[in-house]
């Protein structure tokens, strides 16, 4: 664990993590476009023009138009930012309400410990997809809704991972050596077992991230999820669906835009997985 | 192994237990009067109160609670309140769509996956590996419903091969059905077969490191045979437990993959009925189909424990 990686400059640690490199290459060119997306696109996303139905890819509009003459690439870049808002305060909740709970079961144990791991086995027994249809269906469709939605989910899943963690760890010299010395719990938490586990919720943090951002779009998709005037690429798709057979593209370029974001996720977490602690085994799913 | 059964049989009825009464106490505690969703706005305060006698709303809710559970055990769920027909059979309507889907998915899957699985661990680190971990890599990141719109587009709109969407029932014979739920399961199926072939692979290469697959080899048994007989039997058991997961997500999947195909399946159900604040619909849904993944879960765990002695010690 405590086994840094030698100080080499970024650029041949790069260099030595292809997976890495192409997973933080293609995760930064989403961000970009995101970011990009928030003071500039190419057109207004709510600037319907019927002259401008459906075209194909010109200079002016580099992946066409959809059936409202919305500029393709535009729509694509908000719904990066969409996908990737979503996906990531879905993280920040599961981080910020799992992690201490699972610190907690495994510092207390006993029956606190079996409570909460009971509940975590319940939010599981629920299909995560299901679930968040019925809340965001129930208490309105909207980004915030899927956001708490998918966020729900997130929390057992960091909570278990913090717990596993903090449990192997819990039984290791230096923290003996810590709790030997006098440090209260929540110090020798702070200070020696949550450094140990960042590992873990790092590389956890990248997969629950990707499996944010296919959540979100399955929600818009079923028009659950952010809502217009905002783009999505579920909402893009589920429009592109009646489109079929006069603008296949239009179903086209969303899809790609969801399945290279989820790619580049995954081999980020692969790769940061293989650098921060090459013992760890490769997880499959 | 009995003691182990009943302590998972206690922790699967405790589950349940608590999987009604937090789908029921969500969907009661929702805005939106059932009698005053059906009646309209306008209705007299008279005729809404003898809907809600009707409908048994003005009951205190444990009483509704227990009603409702002991629906589940007699099979009477109460009736629809938009459909006005009864719940149970509307489900089992629907049912004999979903069920099939997700049984036809999940077997699909098994059999692409296992074999795929197994020829990647075999060939590992040569192209064949590299092209099939690439080719699950990108199964893993393709959203379901979009890659269903591939398929309607190359094998319905362009090829004419399978119908588009819809579902002409069982009544017409077993042919033209199976061939409507084709491309809904194909959809369903692929996905997940990235994944299982990925766990498939690795717990092979894990298990071909074992001693007891050296000793197998050592008595003179053949490649194959040890592979066989030996190393992919012991492989079973972690992708066991991903058939149980996948279970779950097949069963979240359908809900997505019934509207893309509009197959009036309990995800089609399902959604019509929050649409229309059918909440007794609603909550009998749910509680069957996360019951389902419950005693699912169960099923695993016992078939888990009884290939595997080590695990019912825990």
């Amino acid at each position: 664990m405590s086994q840094t990686p030698p100080a080499l400059p970024l650029v041949f640690l790069l260099m030595r993590h292809r997976t890495l490199l192409a997973g933080g290459a293609i995760v930064t060119l989403v961000l970009v476009a995101a970011l990009v997306s928030l003071v500039w696109t190419p057109y207004a996303i709510d600037a319907l023009s019927v002259a401008d139905r459906l075209k194909g890819s010109s200079l002016a509009h580099p992946l066409g138009t959809d059936q409202y003459g919305r500029d393709m690439l535009s729509m694509l870049m908000v719904g990066a930012r969409t996908s990737i808002a979503v996906a990531l305060l879905a993280v920040g909740i599961g981080v910020c309400l799992g992690v201490p709970l699972g610190l907690i079961a495994a510092a207390r144990g006993g029956w606190l410990d079996e409570g909460l791991m009971r509940v975590n086995d319940l939010i599981f027994a629920f299909p995560t997809l299901l679930s968040a249809v019925m809340i965001t269906a129930l208490f309105g469709a909207g980004a915030i809704n899927a956001i708490i939605a998918i966020g729900i989910f997130n929390i057992p899943v960091f909570a278990r991972v913090a717990r596993g963690g903090a449990l192997a760890t819990k039984s290791r010299e230096f923290v003996l050596a810590a709790r030997v010395s006098g440090k209260g719990e929540i110090r020798i938490i702070a200070e020696h077992i949550l450094p140990n586990i960042a590992n873990l919720l790092i590389v956890q943090g990248t997969i629950q991230f990707s499996l944010g951002i296919l959540a979100e779009a399955g929600l818009s998709y079923v028009g659950l999820g952010a809502q217009p005037p905002l783009a999505s690429w579920g909402r893009m798709l589920n429009e592109a669906q009646t489109m079929m057979m006069l603008a296949p593209t239009l179903a086209l370029y969303p899809g790609l835009a969801i399945v290279v974001t989820v790619i580049g996720l995954n081999l980020l977490g692969d790769g940061l997985r293989d650098l921060l602690d090459p013992r760890l085994k490769r997880r499959a799913a | 192994m009995l003691v182990y059964a009943a302590k998972r049989f206690a922790s699967l009825a405790a589950t349940l237990l608590v999987a009604t009464l937090l789908a029921f106490v969500v969907l009661e505690i929702l805005p939106g009067d059932p009698a005053q969703l059906m009646l309209g706005l306008n209705a007299q305060d008279d005729t809404l109160a003898a809907l809600r006698q009707e409908l048994g709303l003005d009951r205190p809710a444990w009483v509704r609670y227990l009603a409702w559970i002991g629906g589940f055990a007699t099979g009477d769920l109460g009736t629809s309140y938009t459909y006005s027909v009864p719940v149970a059979d509307l489900v089992a309507d629907r049912a004999v769509v979903s069920l099939p889907l997700a049984l036809i998915a999940l077997a699909l899957s098994t059999v692409i996956a296992i074999p795929v699985g197994v020829y990647a661990a075999r060939h590992r680190g040569g192209w064949q590996d590299g092209g099939i971990m690439a080719l699950t890599q990108i199964g893993i990141a393709i959203p379901n419903f979009w890659f269903a719109m591939l398929l309607v587009y190359v094998f319905a709109v362009t090829l004419r091969l399978v119908p588009s969407g819809g579902f002409p029932g069982w009544g017409g014979g077993i042919g033209p059905a199976l061939l409507a739920l084709t491309l809904p399961a194909i959809a369903l199926a692929l996905p997940q077969a990235a994944i299982l072939a990925r766990v498939m692979r690795s717990a092979l290469i894990d298990a071909l490191h074992e001693d007891y697959v050296r000793t197998a080899r050592a008595k003179g048994l053949t490649r194959n045979a040890t592979l066989w007989r030996h190393a992919v039997r012991n492989a079973f058991i972690p992708v066991l437990t991903i058939l149980g997961l996948q279970f779950s997500f097949l069963i979240a999947g359908t809900i997505i993959i019934e509207n893309v195909f509009y197959l009036p399946g309990l995800g089609r159900l399902i959604f019509q009925a929050i649409t229309q604040r059918d909440l007794i619909v609603v909550k009998s849904v749910v509680v069957l189909l996360v019951g389902t993944v419950i005693v699912v879960t169960f099923l695993v765990d016992m078939a888990y424990a009884a290939a595997d002695p080590r695990l019912r010690k825990r």
